[in-house]
C-alpha cells in the first residue's frame, strides 16, 4: 500500500470503527440499516477511496464537462463563435474566390496572344485618303526575326492579289462564266506551321526546296479545300490559280494564330514571286517565348530594316505573361494575409471570452477543486471548452464560406472552384485557433486558489 | 514558475520533506479487503479521523493576521462536532485547513493518520476527493446544471466507477428527500432544497468526514430544521460531521461543541 497514490488508509485494520464508517457511507447512499460489515457500493468503502484510475475524470468526463460548459450560455456561445465563424468564413471566401478567379483568368488567359507577335511595314494614310505601306520587309524577314532571342519561330505571310483570276478545282474554260469569289491566296515561307501553331490534317507542307525552286504546289486551308471540293490529297488533286494548275500537297487543319488561313490557298513565297507577282512580304508572324515581347519590339525593326527602323511596325505583347502570374500570386498572398488577420481576431475573441468566463467562474473552479479536481483537470476543461468553440466556429465558418463562394459564383456565372481539402483544413484551423486561444485562460483557471474562489458564491 | 509547475498539483509544496507514513499505527497489515474479517484484528480502532497538532494559520502582510492560534483538536470516527464562534473568529480558516483547501502555517494535520501539512498537492487532492465532503453557506451549485448533474459532479473527481455514478447520485438525492427534483435547475429550488442538494453532493462519494461551513447561514428556520434533521440522520448512520456556525441553536444539535474566539479553540461540551 502506498500513501502516495492517494490512499489515506495507512495502517487501518479491518472491522471495528472502519466498518462503522462504512456504515455511514452506505447509509448516505440510501442503504441505511445494512449490516455494517462490508461495502455495499462498488467495494469502495469509506477508508479505502482507491478507485479505478480510468474512472477518475477521464477523457469522457473532460469532454462532457467542456460541452456542458460551452452549452450553458447559448447567447454568449453565439457571440464567441461569431468571431471564429467570420475569420474562417473570410479565409474560405478569399481562398475560394481566389481559386475561382484564378481559374477564370486561366480560362481567359490567351496563351496565343501572349506569345504572338507580328511585324508589318508601317501604313500611312496618304493625302488622297488611301493606305500605303511606308516601309518594305526583306524576303529573309523570317530568318532575321528568328535570330532575335525569344523568337521561337517566324514566317512571312503575304496576301496575293490574283488580279481578277479565280481559284478553282477545274480549269476555267468558259471565259464568259461569271467570276466567282474564290478563296484568297496567301504566300508564306516554309516555316509557317511553327510560327502560327498550325497543324496539317493531311499531306505535307511545302519545304524550303519547293520555295526556292518556285514549285507549283499549294496547301489548302480546310475550309478552302471543302469549298473547292477537295477532300483527299493522296490522289494528287490540283487547283487552278487562273489558268495554271498547282498540285495540292496538304490540307491545313488548324492555325491558331491566323485561323483566316483555313479559308485560303497557301502557296510558297518563291512560287508567288515567280508566278503571281508578289513584290514584298506582307508581314512576319512570330511565335515568342513568354516575356520576349518587349525585347522583340525594340530589336526587330532594326533587324528588318537597319536603315529605316521607324518604318517597321511591331505588335508584340507588351507585358509578359509572367508579370500577370506574379500579380495573381500577390493577390493570393494579400487574400491569405487578410484571412489570417481575421482568424487572429477570431482567436483573440475566443481568448477574451474564455478568460472572462474563467473569471466569472472562479467560484465553479474553486468548487471543482474542493470536490477533488486537480489543476490539470481544470486546465483541460477550459482548453477543451475553447477548442469546442473554435471547432464550432470552424465548421460553421467553412460552411458559410462555401455558401458565399457558391453564391457569388452563381451570380457572376462563374464555375465555383473550391478544394474540399481546404474547407476541411479551415474547420480544423478553427479548432486549432480555439485550442491556442484557450491555453492562457486555462492556465489562469488552473492557478485559481480554491480558498479564495470559494469565498464568493457561484 | 513554468507551465508544467503551474499545472502540477505539487506546485508550492514545501521541498520534499513530506514522507508518507507507512503502517505507523500498531504495525497494521495492508489488508486489501476491509470487512474480509481477519479475526486477528486488534480491538476497536480509537485513532482519530482528524487530528490537529498545534496547527496555526496566519496571513502575512503589512499587518499580519493571526487567524488561528496553535490549535489541538482530535475528532474520532462518528463524532458530530460543532464549532461555534462570532464572525471573524477564524471558523472558515479552520474549516479550509480541515478540508485541505489551505495549508497550516505551523503544526501538523493528520487525516486518517496521514500527515498532510507538507504532503504533495496530489496527495491532498486525492484525499479531498475521496475522504471529504463539503457543504457551504452559499450552496455552491452550478446554476446551469440540473440537480442530478450537480450531484454527479462530485463523482467525476472521486473516481466512482462510471456505471455506478448515476445510480449513486439518484440514491443520494432520494436520501435527502429530493428524488422528485433531479431534473430541476438549482435556481428553481428553495434555499433549503438547494442546501439538501449540496448535502447529497457531499455524501455521494461516501466521504469519511462531512465539513459544513455555516450550512444554515442562508436558510430560514424551517429549512434550517430540515437540514439539521438530515445531519442527525447521517450522524446516526455513522458519518463524521463537523459543522461550523455562529448560531448557538445549530451548535447545540452536535454531541461535541467547540468554541472559537479570536483564533483560539476551546472545547465546551
Ligand atoms: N486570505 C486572508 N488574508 C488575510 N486575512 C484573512 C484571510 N482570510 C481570513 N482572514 C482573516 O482571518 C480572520 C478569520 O477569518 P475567517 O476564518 O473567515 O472568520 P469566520 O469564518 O469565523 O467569520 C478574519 O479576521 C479575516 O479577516
Ligand atoms: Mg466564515
Amino acid at each position: 500500500m502506498t500513501t502516495a497514490t492517494g490512499d489515506p488508509a495507512t495502517g487501518t485494520t479491518a472491522g471495528g470503527p472502519t466498518a462503522a464508517t462504512d456504515g455511514a457511507a452506505t447509509g448516505a447512499t440510501g442503504t441505511a440499516g445494512d449490516a455494517p460489515s462490508g461495502p455495499v457500493t462498488g467495494g469502495h468503502p469509506g477508508r479505502r477511496p482507491r478507485v479505478p484510475r480510468g474512472d477518475r475524470f477521464g477523457p469522457r468526463d473532460v469532454v462532457g464537462e467542456a460541452l456542458a460548459g460551452t452549452g450553458a450560455r447559448p447567447g454568449r456561445l453565439l457571440l464567441t463563435v461569431l468571431g471564429t465563424v467570420l475569420g474562417i468564413a473570410s479565409v474560405v471566401v478569399t481562398l475560394g474566390l481566389a481559386q475561382t478567379a484564378a481559374n477564370r483568368i486561366n480560362e481567359q488567359f490567351d496563351a496565343v496572344a501572349a506569345t504572338q507577335a507580328v511585324a508589318r511595314p508601317e501604313q500611312r494614310t496618304t493625302w488622297s485618303g488611301t493606305q500605303r505601306a511606308v516601309g518594305t520587309l526583306p524576303w529573309d524577314a523570317a530568318e532575321r526575326a528568328e535570330r532575335i532571342a525569344g523568337v521561337r519561330a517566324a514566317a512571312t505571310v503575304s496576301d496575293v492579289d490574283l488580279r481578277g483570276a479565280t481559284v478553282s478545282a477545274v480549269p476555267v474554260n468558259d471565259p464568259a462564266a461569271p467570276p466567282q469569289t474564290g478563296p484568297a491566296v496567301v504566300a508564306t515561307s516554309p516555316g509557317l506551321l511553327a510560327a502560327v501553331r498550325g497543324e496539317l490534317s493531311q499531306g505535307r507542307f511545302f519545304d524550303a526546296g519547293n520555295d526556292r525552286r518556285g514549285d507549283r504546289v499549294v496547301v489548302l486551308g480546310a475550309t478552302a479545300a471543302e469549298r473547292l471540293g477537295i477532300s483527299r490529297v493522296d490522289r494528287q488533286p490540283a487547283v487552278f490559280l487562273g489558268e495554271r494548275a498547282y498540285q495540292v500537297i496538304g490540307i491545313l487543319g488548324d492555325a491558331q494564330r491566323r485561323s483566316d488561313l483555313l479559308g485560303s490557298v497557301l502557296v510558297p513565297e518563291g512560287t508567288a514571286r515567280a508566278d503571281l507577282g508578289l513584290v514584298a512580304p506582307g508581314e512576319v508572324q512570330m511565335l515568342l517565348a513568354v516575356g520576349a515581347g518587349p525585347v522583340l519590339a525594340e530589336q526587330l525593326p532594326t533587324a528588318l530594316d537597319p536603315g529605316a527602323p521607324e518604318t517597321i511596325d511591331v505588335q508584340a505583347p507588351a507585358r509578359p505573361a509572367g508579370v500577370q502570374q506574379d500579380v495573381q500570386a500577390d493577390v493570393n498572398v494579400v487574400f491569405l494575409a487578410l484571412g489570417a488577420v481575421a482568424l487572429l481576431i477570431g482567436g483573440v475573441g475566443i481568448a477574451n471570452v474564455t478568460l472572462l468566463s474563467v473569471m466569472e467562474r472562479t467560484g465553479e473552479i474553486g468548487l471543482r477543486r474542493a470536490l477533488g479536481a486537480r489543476r490539470r483537470d481544470v486546465a483541460a476543461q477550459f482548453v477543451l471548452e475553447s477548442a469546442v468553440v473554435g471547432a464550432l466556429g470552424g465548421v460553421i465558418g467553412a460552411a458559410l464560406g462555401v455558401a458565399v463562394v457558391t453564391g457569388v459564383s452563381a451570380v457572376q456565372d462563374w464555375t465555383p472552384i473550391l478544394e474540399m481539402r481546404l474547407v476541411a483544413a479551415a474547420a480544423v484551423a478553427g479548432t486549432l485557433v480555439g485550442l491556442l486561444a484557450g491555453l492562457y485562460p486555462a492556465l489562469r483557471a488552473a492557478r485559481v486558489e480554491p480558498v479564495a474562489a470559494l469565498r464568493g458564491g457561484l | 514558475m513554468s507551465v508544467a509547475d503551474l499545472l502540477s498539483d505539487d506546485a508550492g509544496t514545501p521541498s520534499g520533506r513530506w514522507r508518507p507514513r507507512r503502517g505507523a499505527r500498531r504495525g497494521a497489515v495492508a489488508d486489501p479487503a476491509p470487512g474480509a474479517g481477519t479475526p486477528a484484528a486488534p480491538g476497536p480502532d480509537t485513532s482519530p479521523v482528524l487530528e490537529l497538532r498545534g496547527v496555526a494559520r496566519w496571513f502575512p502582510g503589512a499587518e499580519p493576521v493571526h487567524a488561528l492560534h496553535a490549535a489541538d483538536l482530535s475528532v474520532a470516527a462518528g463524532d458530530y462536532l460543532s464549532i461555534v464562534g462570532p464572525s471573524g473568529s477564524g471558523k472558515s480558516t479552520l474549516l479550509n485547513l480541515l478540508g485541505l483547501l489551505d495549508r497550516p502555517s505551523a503544526g501538523e494535520y493528520l487525516l486518517d493518520g496521514t500527515p498532510t501539512a507538507r504532503a504533495p498537492e496530489a496527495v491532498r487532492t486525492a484525499l479531498r476527493a475521496g475522504r471529504i465532503g463539503f457543504v457551504f453557506q452559499a450552496f455552491h451549485l452550478l446554476p446551469h446544471r440540473t440537480v442530478l448533474e450537480n450531484v454527479l459532479l462530485a463523482t467525476l473527481y472521486s473516481g466512482v466507477p462510471r456505471r455506478e455514478r448515476r445510480r449513486r447520485a439518484t440514491e443520494a438525492l432520494e436520501r435527502v428527500g429530493l428524488g422528485h427534483r433531479t431534473g430541476f435547475l438549482p435556481p428553481l429550488l428553495s434555499g433549503g432544497e438547494r442546501q439538501r442538494v449540496a448535502v447529497a453532493r457531499a455524501v455521494v462519494t461516501v466521504p469519511g468526514v462531512l465539513l459544513a461551513d455555516e450550512p444554515t447561514g442562508n436558510l430560514d428556520s424551517a429549512s434550517t430544521g430540515h437540514v439539521l434533521d438530515l445531519f442527525d440522520e447521517l450522524h446516526r448512520d455513522g458519518l463524521t460531521l463537523l459543522v461550523i456556525t455562529h448560531d448557538a441553536d445549530v451548535a447545540a444539535r452536535a454531541g461535541r461543541r467547540v468554541r472559537i474566539a479570536d483564533g483560539h479553540l476551546e472545547e465546551i461540551a
